[in-house]
């Protein structure tokens, strides 16, 4: 399994526990972790399905850089961290 | 007892008082921008735009005077095509702010229009638990001319539902002009005939689709009257918005953003000068405020309990809201300024001068 962690500045507006969720595509493991919280998606995604500018994902320690294409193939024991960006807000 | 709704850069205010006695009661949101404000005037909901810098536009509804306050849906463009017209669109389709919220006839209970930044037009029918992007406007070729005064993209900064006929909506673009739609949205006409934009090319200055209204009010009882704080000066119409009429800058200046009319008396509005488009702070330092009580034709300048000294509040424009009495007038500013007159603007009443900067203000209908 994939475990997806929301940071608090991400709960304090939807509470959101950890959730794990089947290895897949980084979009499908988003996804399917934010059914537990749908109103915190339009918190990650904009209304394009992107990542928002101001949002980062790390898939364990390492950044995403690409906010579109969201491909990358997580398998079990992978995390994903969505934080609030230290950047422009 | 009146309510006053400040929506600030750091999060709602509740303003409570009369007279020259105001407090703030309650503050929602505390640490998030807050970028418009409405109460519904059917069912007394209120309703918050949230523009929260990391984590995009929210909107929050309290159905019981913001004891408890639920998120509801945002509008939100849908995907950008990838083929067409609209392909190489050079404006993103991502809502970026909620510029202007506005309540349907009592007959559409559950509907609300929002004019958003970029200038989308959005309508929901279920009291804000859906929205859907008006097409008809958005895809019309004539959006391509439009472009972003002060920010990056054009946006919608009025919507207006006239009193008579819930079908005819009047929206304002800047810069996009005046846009009408006698059908509830299913096809538009760009009125905003009259209009000059001294920012452009002396022989495009007039064109319509390319004007600047910084602001547009309706008259109530008389919807055939609308005012404009356009980027140029001020202007009247009173045949619908059909032709526009320019109004004589009164002293000290005609630039400015907000204007608020009278729902009954179509010959009474207030504006709130800044000293131009280059120097965007009240003349020589000294805050006033402009009275017409005759169309425009005239005006009387107020100062009495406003700042005249080193005062560089600027006052945006859905930041002068007039009470439903017609004469309690509230006016806020970038820097925190409130202020708040029971004679129709004539004496002012500061209740505070420290608040966040303020984008909007909308009063509780009792």
């Amino acid at each position: 399994m994939v475990i997806v962690e929301f940071a608090a500045s991400l709960r304090r507006h939807v509470p959101c526990a950890p959730q794990n969720v089947a290895p897949g595509s980084l979009r499908t493991v988003l996804e399917a972790a934010l059914t537990a919280a749908p109103e915190l998606r339009h918190y990650v995604f904009d209304d394009q399905g992107h990542i928002r500018k101001h949002v980062a994902v790390f898939i364990n320690k390492t950044m995403v850089l690409n906010r579109q294409k969201l491909d990358q193939v997580l398998v079990s024991g992978d995390s994903v961290l969505v934080i609030q960006a230290l950047t422009g807000g | 007892m009146q309510t006053l709704l400040v929506a600030s850069r750091k999060g709602l205010f509740v303003v409570r008082g009369q007279g020259t006695q105001w407090a703030i009661a309650a503050h929602h949101f505390a640490g998030d921008p807050v970028t418009q404000v409405m109460v519904d005037p059917r069912n007394g909901d209120w309703y918050a735009a949230l523009r929260m810098g990391h984590f995009g536009v929210k909107l929050r509804k309290s159905t019981d005077q913001g004891a408890n306050w639920s998120e509801i849906a945002s509008p939100a463009f849908p995907a950008k095509p990838t083929k067409g017209p609209f392909a190489d669109d050079p404006t993103p389709w991502n809502v970026e702010l909620v510029w202007s919220l506005a309540a349907g006839s009592v007959a559409q209970p559950g509907t609300l229009w929002a004019g958003c930044m970029p200038a989308g037009l959005f309508k929901s029918t279920d009291g804000g638990k859906s929205w859907t992007l008006n097409t008809a406007l958005w895809e019309n070729p004539k959006r391509m001319g439009w472009f972003g005064g002060g920010n990056d993209y054009p946006g919608m900064h009025s919507v207006l539902v006239d009193p008579r006929d819930a079908q005819h909506i009047t929206v304002a673009v800047s810069c996009g002009g005046v846009w009408q739609s006698s059908n509830g949205g299913e096809s538009w006409t760009l009125t905003a005939e009259g209009m000059k934009a001294d920012y452009l090319p002396a022989d495009s200055a007039q064109d319509p689709n390319t004007q600047d209204p910084h602001r547009m009010v309706q008259c109530a009882a008389q919807p055939d009257v609308l005012w404009v704080q356009h980027h140029c000066g001020l202007y009247r119409s009173t045949n619908g918005g059909q032709h526009w009429t320019g109004i004589a800058a009164p002293k000290p200046s005609g630039f400015g953003f907000a204007v608020a009319c009278d729902p009954v008396d179509p010959l009474r509005a207030w504006f709130v000068p800044a000293q131009a488009d280059t120097h965007r702070f009240p003349k020589d330092g000294k805050m006033v405020v402009n009275r017409t009580d005759d169309g425009g034709a005239t005006f009387t300048t107020f100062t009495d309990g406003l700042p005249q000294q080193d005062a560089y509040h600027l006052v945006y424009r859905h930041s002068l809201e007039l009470a439903p009495d017609r004469q309690t007038l509230a006016m806020s500013s970038t820097t925190g300024g409130l202020w708040i007159s029971a004679d129709a603007g004539a004496r002012w009443h500061c209740v505070s001068r420290d608040l966040p900067p303020v984008a909007a203000l909308g009063w509780v209908v009792a």
